[in-house]
This record gives C-alpha cells, sequence and structure tokens, in this order.
C-alpha cells in the first residue's frame, strides 16, 4: 500500500480515527449488568452471599459456574437463530413478525416427517402420515421445513418488495397465516416420537453450536461478501442503491428468504429440542428475537448494525433472564424489566444518532 | 456518423402525460468539451439529463454515444457505457464508506462462483479509490469515513470521484455546488478544472453565472422545454445569457412560430 498519509490529496488511514464500535458499549453494557447481579448476590441479605459468576460447586473445575453460563446461552440459542435473520431484514430497513409463528409451522410440518414407525413395540400414536413418512432419514425433515421456511420467506419478499406492502403489514399477515398452518397441519395435535437422527439436531448444547456456527457464517457474509454490502445498501439509502444499479427487490426477496430459512431451522431446533412439536410453540420469539437485534445496537432505520451485536443483545436478554431468576424475581418481573431495557436500548441508539449527525 | 462528438441528441423529446418537458432537443459535445446547461427552473435541464442517463425513458428522439446510438434501459446502462453522473441528490449511501460508495453494484470481487455470497476485494477498491481521488486531486480525510461523518463538499467529492476512479466517457453534474460554501464550492470547481485539464467530457448543469462562465467552452440555455440558445463563452457574457433564459432573446436558429 502506497504511503497516504501525506502528499496528493492528503488521505489517511489514520486508524485512531475510526470511531468506537458500538458493539463495545453493548459488551461494556452486558459486564455492567453481570457485576450487578453479583453484587446483589454478595449484598442482599436474603440471597446469602451466593454468586452470579463464580461456583465452585458445579461439576467444572474452575472458578466460573459453567453451569449458569451453559444454561444462558441454551436458553437464547433458538431465539438467537432467528435473530439472526431478523437483523439482516432490519439492517434493509424491513421487520418481520412473522418468524415466531414460522418456528411454530415449521416443528409441525419438519416433525411430521421425521416420526419412527414404533414406540416401544407400539405404532407411533402421534403418527401423522402413513409409514410411508415413518424413519425417515433425517435430512429429508429438515430439507422440507427449509423449504417451507424459504417459501414463506420469498411470499414475504415479494409482497413487499414488489408490490409495496408495508414490511409490518405484510409479515403481520404471515404471522397470523402461520400460526394458522400450525394449527391446521394436524388438527391442533402435538407431534412427538421423533427419530434418534431427528432429536440429536437439538440435543444437549447443539442448539448452541448451531448458534454459534451461524453467527460466525453471517457476520463474515455480512462482512466481506456482496450480499452483506448490498444489505447495508439498501438500509442505508434504497433510491442510492437503485441509481447504483443493485436489484433492490430481487436482494430484498433473498433477505426475507434467508431470515424465514433462519427460523425455520430454529423451528427444527426447536422441536427437536423438546422432541415435540406443538402449535402454539415459539409464542413471542419474533419480538424477542427484535429486541436481540435492538438491543445489540442494529438501527430500525436501517442500514447499520451487525451480527456481532446481535448475538451480544441475546447474551443481555439471557443473562437478565437468569440474573432475575437467580435474584428470585418473579417472571412477571421479567417481562416488565425487560420492556423497559428495549425501550432503553432505542432510547440510547437514537441519543447516539443525534450526537454523531 | 462521426466519433468527434462524445455526445449528440436528435430531437430528444419526453412528455410527462400533456406536459411536455422536453422538446425536441439537439444537442452536441465534442471531444474534450465542457458544456454548461442553464435555465429556469422547470426548463427541462434536469429532464433532460435524465434521459440521456436512463433514468427515465424518453418519448422520442435519438441518442448517441461515441458515435453509436445508444438506447438505456436503466441508469446502470448508461453507467456501464461510460456516462457518470453525480446527480442532485447524492446518491450515496451515508452508512458505507469512501470505497464501498463509488464501487457500489460494481464491486471488485473475487470467488464469483459464490453468486451472491462472492467476497468483496476491499483492498483492489481500496486502491483504485486511492488512484481515483489523487487523479482528480479530490482531498477527503479518511476514506474509511462512513458518509454519514462528511461534510456537503466531501460528499460532493465522493461523488464526483466516482468519475475518475472509472474512466468515464462523460461526466454531467447536476448543480453539484448549489448546497455547499465558498471553500468546498472551489474545490469542486478544481476537480472540474483537472478533469478539463485531463480532457474529460463534461456536462454542467448550474445556476452559477460566475461558475460557467469561468469552466466551460459552451452554454446551452434551455427554455420551456426547448434549447434556445448554443453559445460559446468566448462569444458572449452574463447578461447575454439571462437574456436567453428570461426569454427576453432566442438565437434564430432555435426560433419555432408561436414559440417565444
Amino acid at each position: 500500500m502506497t504511503d497516504t498519509s501525506h502528499g496528493t490529496g492528503g488521505l489517511t488511514f489514520d486508524k485512531s480515527k475510526r470511531s468506537w464500535p458500538n458493539e463495545l458499549n453493548i459488551l461494556l453494557a452486558l459486564i455492567i449488568i453481570i457485576v450487578i447481579f453479583e453484587i446483589i448476590g454478595q449484598v442482599a441479605p436474603y440471597m446469602r452471599g451466593q454468586s452470579f459468576l463464580f461456583d465452585t460447586n458445579d461439576r467444572f473445575d474452575s472458578i466460573f459456574n459453567e453451569a449458569r453460563l451453559q444454561i444462558i446461552i441454551l436458553q437464547v440459542a433458538v431465539i438467537g437463530i432467528i435473530a439472526l435473520g431478523v437483523t439482516q431484514v432490519i439492517i434493509t430497513a424491513g421487520i418481520d413478525l412473522s418468524s415466531g409463528p414460522l418456528v411454530a409451522a415449521t416443528a409441525m410440518i419438519a416433525m411430521s416427517f421425521a416420526q419412527v414407525a414404533e414406540v416401544n413395540g407400539f405404532p407411533n400414536p402421534k403418527a401423522v402420515f402413513g409409514a410411508w413418512a415413518m424413519d425417515l432419514p433425517v435430512v429429508i425433515p429438515v430439507v422440507i421445513g427449509l423449504a417451507f421456511g424459504a417459501m414463506i420467506g420469498a411470499i414475504n419478499g415479494t409482497f413487499i418488495a414488489y408490490f409495496r406492502i408495508p414490511p409490518f403489514i405484510a409479515t403481520l399477515g404471515m404471522f397470523l397465516i402461520c400460526r394458522g398452518i400450525a394449527l391446521w397441519w394436524s388438527g391442533g395435535n402435538p407431534i412427538s416420537f421423533p427419530t434418534e437422527g431427528y432429536a440429536w439436531i437439538g440435543s444437549g448444547m447443539m442448539p448452541v453450536v448451531w448458534f454459534v456456527i451461524l453467527a460466525i457464517v453471517f457476520q463474515l457474509i455480512m462482512s466481506f461478501t456482496v450480499y452483506g454490502k448490498h444489505t447495508y445498501a439498501i438500509g442505508s439509502n434504497e433510491e442510492a442503491a437503485r441509481m447504483s444499479g443493485i436489484n433492490v427487490r430481487r436482494h430484498k426477496v433473498m433477505v426475507y428468504m434467508i431470515a424465514s430459512m433462519l427460523a425455520a431451522f430454529a423451528g427444527i431446533v426447536l422441536s427437536s429440542k423438546a422432541v415435540t412439536a406443538q402449535a402454539g410453540m415459539g409464542e413471542f420469539y419474533e419480538l424477542f428475537a427484535i429486541a436481540m437485534a435492538v438491543i445489540g445496537g442494529i438501527s430500525l432505520t436501517g442500514g447499520r448494525g451487525s451480527i456481532i451485536g446481535t448475538v451480544l443483545g441475546a447474551m443481555v436478554i439471557g443473562v437478565i433472564r437468569s440474573g432475575f431468576t437467580y435474584i428470585k424475581l418473579d417472571g412477571s418481573y421479567q417481562l416488565m424489566a425487560m420492556g423497559g431495557i428495549i425501550i432503553a436500548a432505542v432510547i440510547l441508539d437514537q441519543y447516539r444518532q443525534r450526537n454523531r449527525a | 456518423m462521426s466519433e468527434e462528438f462524445v455526445l449528440k441528441t436528435q430531437d430528444l423529446t419526453k412528455h410527462y402525460g400533456g406536459v411536455h418537458a422536453l422538446e425536441g432537443a439537439n444537442f452536441e459535445l465534442r471531444q474534450g468539451e465542457h458544456i454548461a446547461i442553464m435555465g429556469d427552473n422547470g426548463a427541462g435541464k434536469s429532464t433532460f439529463v435524465r434521459q440521456i442517463t436512463g433514468v427515465e425513458q424518453r418519448t422520442r428522439g435519438k441518442v448517441w454515444l461515441y458515435g453509436e446510438e445508444v438506447h438505456f434501459a436503466g441508469p446502470l446502462d448508461a453507467r456501464e457505457a461510460g456516462i457518470e453522473t453525480v446527480f442532485q441528490t447524492l446518491a450515496l449511501a451515508d452508512d458505507l464508506d469512501v470505497p464501498d460508495n463509488l464501487f457500489l453494484g460494481r464491486e471488485k470481487t473475487f470467488a464469483n462462483w459464490l453468486g451472491p455470497f462472492r467476497l468483496l476485494d476491499y483492498r483492489g477498491m481500496r486502491q483504485a479509490t486511492i488512484d481515483g481521488l489523487n487523479r482528480t486531486a479530490v482531498k477527503i480525510p479518511n476514506i474509511r469515513n462512513t458518509i454519514r461523518n462528511m461534510s456537503g463538499g466531501q460528499r460532493q467529492c465522493v461523488a464526483i470521484a466516482r468519475t475518475a476512479t472509472f474512466h468515464s466517457k462523460l461526466t454531467i453534474m447536476d448543480e453539484p455546488t448549489a448546497a455547499l460554501g465558498v471553500q468546498e464550492t472551489a474545490q469542486v470547481e478544481n476537480i472540474i478544472r483537472t478533469l478539463k485539464e485531463q480532457g474529460e467530457p463534461l456536462i454542467l448543469i448550474s445556476h452559477n453565472m460566475r461558475q460557467v462562465m469561468d469552466l466551460v467552452d459552451r452554454i446551452v440555455v434551455f427554455r420551456r422545454g426547448r434549447i434556445v440558445a448554443n453559445l460559446k463563452r468566448d462569444e458572449t457574457d452574463g447578461q447575454d445569457v439571462v437574456a436567453y433564459i428570461t426569454g427576453a432573446k432566442t438565437q434564430p436558429e432555435f426560433e419555432i412560430e408561436g414559440v417565444t
């Protein structure tokens, strides 16, 4: 690289001038929240000096409480997978409300192709289809589930990009449609007894493994590929993107398809983890996924944010949930506090934007 | 058709329903020439540019670029053919940095078999950006800055730097200094002079008489959707041009019966 610090044009690559990345703020907030829980645990009389972070009574030989950390991540992993897609949608200045019901619908559909023929020597009591759909290799329900997600995403994207229906309305419609599909698929009956292969997908810490792999893959995609660059460009200035020759409509359809496929995969993981699929699954997941993105610094006006931010946002939600349980606060307080935190995150984001302009 | 003309239009016309925004424009731009288009608001200047750059589809007429008849389906077509436009609305993505904006929609990539997930050649784009900025003497403190963090003048420079980076055959600037301060305007004018020295043809739309008189070789005046004058800079002055703009004068060859 040529020396550009002086000479014609006076161009510089002064790294120190690059702004403080937003992700560090969220990481800081996360650490502060953890410290607050730790202090409450140590100081509050009713806690009897318990520790949030440190614990030697678990099965790990370290000073940290890995068991709690595992639970925190496991709790947010499935919704986190959805949030990875929602993040991309929000970066285009869109929104996706259909992901929660899509989780349920995909869980039902995929699980119905992942059942075993016999349970303890008796025919599967929850069988949806005949013998032809029993004991299929795991790849079949997964492909069917992802294809269903892709279809829903393509419909969302087509309505939004080609028929110019506001994303909020288009995906709100799809929200109801997907919940309807989930209820209709097996007449409201839960679907259970998956094959060994299917049960493996969401077993143990597998949801976390998927979440981490997908987060890394999509962070790389958003940072280093044309797809990522165009996604940011569209959210930043859709008119400029169009004038630059980006096929904005086709790109939006692709973004919604990827988001819905991630939600569909979350549905597969969730049904596998729960070893059952129910039409009521995934309630409020779409809202928590959006909350993760928003807390993670994804601007609802589009163009800004990163997958790393969303992962940190997911961790914030996970830590708060776990922390409130740890300081023995009732679930109702948790919801109220979570709502407050989401609003605070947006206020902070707007404040930051105003200061920057 | 001779290739001495960079751009030539014949009977270029655009009607929006009943509104005749542009009527029978015959326009010629020669190699290395800088032409200013002047006229009142609504005189058809921007409409004219939009027909050339493929932003809109013309009602009738012909356009030749370097002797070849062209018909652009969209702005990207025009850009690929070598027409680089700095629009009044800057058409920059605020959250992207300078190289990202310069290469938006035509990124340097590798591993192209990955389709939409092909990889961005950041290093190559950065180097090309620096070369382009150096060539035009455009000063931007830090090209890694996002557009959001830049002043109006810097934004304008980024938009103009596209031209230099892509070795365009024709540059069109639509009121590039309308929103700029004195110093920033001077900077943009210097870039235009640099383009002139390098023999890059340019169409400049401007309301600024001093600027036009300083920078261009010829002035084409639009009024009510028609070209009413084609003046050599050396053979005219500000008052004369204003007379054509306001309708006090029309060059004889552009006289049309019933239109004043």
